[in-house]
């Protein structure tokens, strides 16, 4: 080997040596605070989907990774009060226009729904994102609805024979968080003994 | 030396200005500019991001090799990127939500590299921090001005969200310039990234031009 070579090698490895060892430091420095950065945030967007006179407990220890019909897994964060469950919540997902749509939706233990959130979608500004409650109200509507209220076949936009309005210039959008929303309900159904175990 | 400083400042600010000029780092340029507020925050992580490599590289630049330079660039650009990038997300949360996504896109931002290869590998430490932080002041200026007139035009607000990126005492700050439901929606969507950009570039240099300077080509006296 050259010298010179040899030379390089050993800068770039002792740059290399320094910044890992300064990033692994700020890591550990950061990495409690973060943990509980990403609790808090989770536990801010059950909030809105699970009223908090409904339990006396931590949701998001007390979940549960069950799977869905497609095999994929989901988290299911459960309220509890003196030990019993009183509603669940989880993150479902319908596909948009933009991509998936992402909803958390809160139901009680009769499988009615407490409230629903869109926590992260890609719509066109200013069409499809009335989904997203800081831009309209329209997501408010889900509140206290059930699969057989109304009937599952009337769980669709208006545009499909169904009961939900769209908003002019965007079908996609609304389909997609109505569909996802049906889902998350019949995943409740198929899976409710599961989740009303407590162990 | 005094000149020296101040033909840095204004180089960073506005003669060489990173993105109106040199049109350098248009990734985030255009993926961020859809609101002055966006514009603003990503700009301000730039400059922290882009003062700290400066200043590193200035001090160990005769410890670098020609060879091995590249890598030694990449390597001090991105490991300050994840401390911003952690640091935020630990300690300044709130401005990490808004912006979490798109700290990690300034390692794909040429400017600070740039900034790196053809002024702080040669320059001494005092004038590569100067270099580094007004450089990144003025992308935070360019970023701004882009994301307000795209925020004016496309939403009829300005600086929207401010509160959220600055604090509350920043509420004063969002303003509603047109009335709801009359945005020119192409404008937040990406085309209207490029055509506020070039607007502002023609600008910049018809300024430029009535003040007999001329046209300053891209880059000329930097790369």
């Amino acid at each position: 080997m050259k010298d010179g070579s040899l030379k390089h090698a050993i800068i770039l490895g002792v740059f290399c040596l320094g910044f890992g060892i300064l990033l692994a430091l700020t890591d550990l420095v950061t990495a409690s605070a973060i943990v509980d950065r990403a609790m808090e945030d989770r536990l801010n967007s059950l909030s809105q989907v699970i009223p908090a006179n409904l339990h006396d407990n931590n949701p998001v220890k007390d979940a549960l990774t069950m799977k869905n019909a497609e095999g994929k897994e989901i988290t299911v964060y459960r309220a509890l009060k003196e030990g019993k469950v009183t509603g669940v919540a989880y993150e479902v997902q319908g596909s948009g226009y933009g991509g998936p749509i992402k909803v958390m939706m809160g139901l009680d233990i009769e499988g009615r729904i407490l409230g629903a959130r869109v926590t992260a979608h890609k719509e066109t500004p200013g069409l499809g994102d009335k989904i997203d409650e800081k831009k309209g109200d329209w997501i408010l509507r889900f509140t206290g609805l059930s699969l057989g209220n109304p009937p599952i076949e009337k769980w669709k936009v208006k545009k499909d024979g169904g009961q939900f309005d769209q908003f002019a210039g965007a079908t996609i959008t609304p389909r997609g968080v109505v569909g996802a929303i049906r889902g998350g309900m019949e995943f409740y159904a198929a899976n409710k003994t599961q989740m009303m175990e407590v162990k | 030396m005094a000149t020296e400083y101040s033909r840095i400042v204004k180089d960073g600010l506005w003669d060489n200005n990173g993105v109106l000029c040199m049109l350098l780092g248009m990734c985030p340029t255009m993926a961020m500019t859809t609101s002055a507020t966006n514009g603003l925050g990503m700009g301000l992580a730039t400059a922290a991001v882009m003062a700290a490599s400066n200043l590193l590289v200035a001090i160990f630049r005769n410890r670098i090799t020609q060879e091995v330079r590249i890598p030694v660039y990449i390597l001090i650009v991105a490991s300050m990127v994840t401390l911003v990038d952690l640091t935020m997300n630990a300690w300044m949360h709130e401005l990490y939500k808004v912006l979490g996504l798109f700290i990690a896109l300034i390692v794909s931002n040429c400017l600070p590299l740039a900034r790196l290869e053809s002024f702080a590998s040669k320059e001494p430490v005092m004038n590569s921090l100067l270099d580094g932080l007004f450089m990144g002041i003025g992308f935070t200026i360019a970023l701004t001005a882009i994301g307000a007139v795209r925020e004016i035009i496309g939403q009829g607000t300005l600086f929207a969200d401010a509160a959220l990126l600055l604090g509350p005492a920043f509420k004063f700050m969002e303003m509603r310039i047109l009335p709801q439901d009359t945005g020119v929606l192409v404008m937040i969507l990406p085309p209207g990234g490029f055509l506020v950009t070039g607007l502002l570039v023609v600008v910049k240099r018809m300024i430029d031009v009535s003040a007999g300077k001329g046209i300053q080509m891209a880059g000329a006296h930097s790369v």
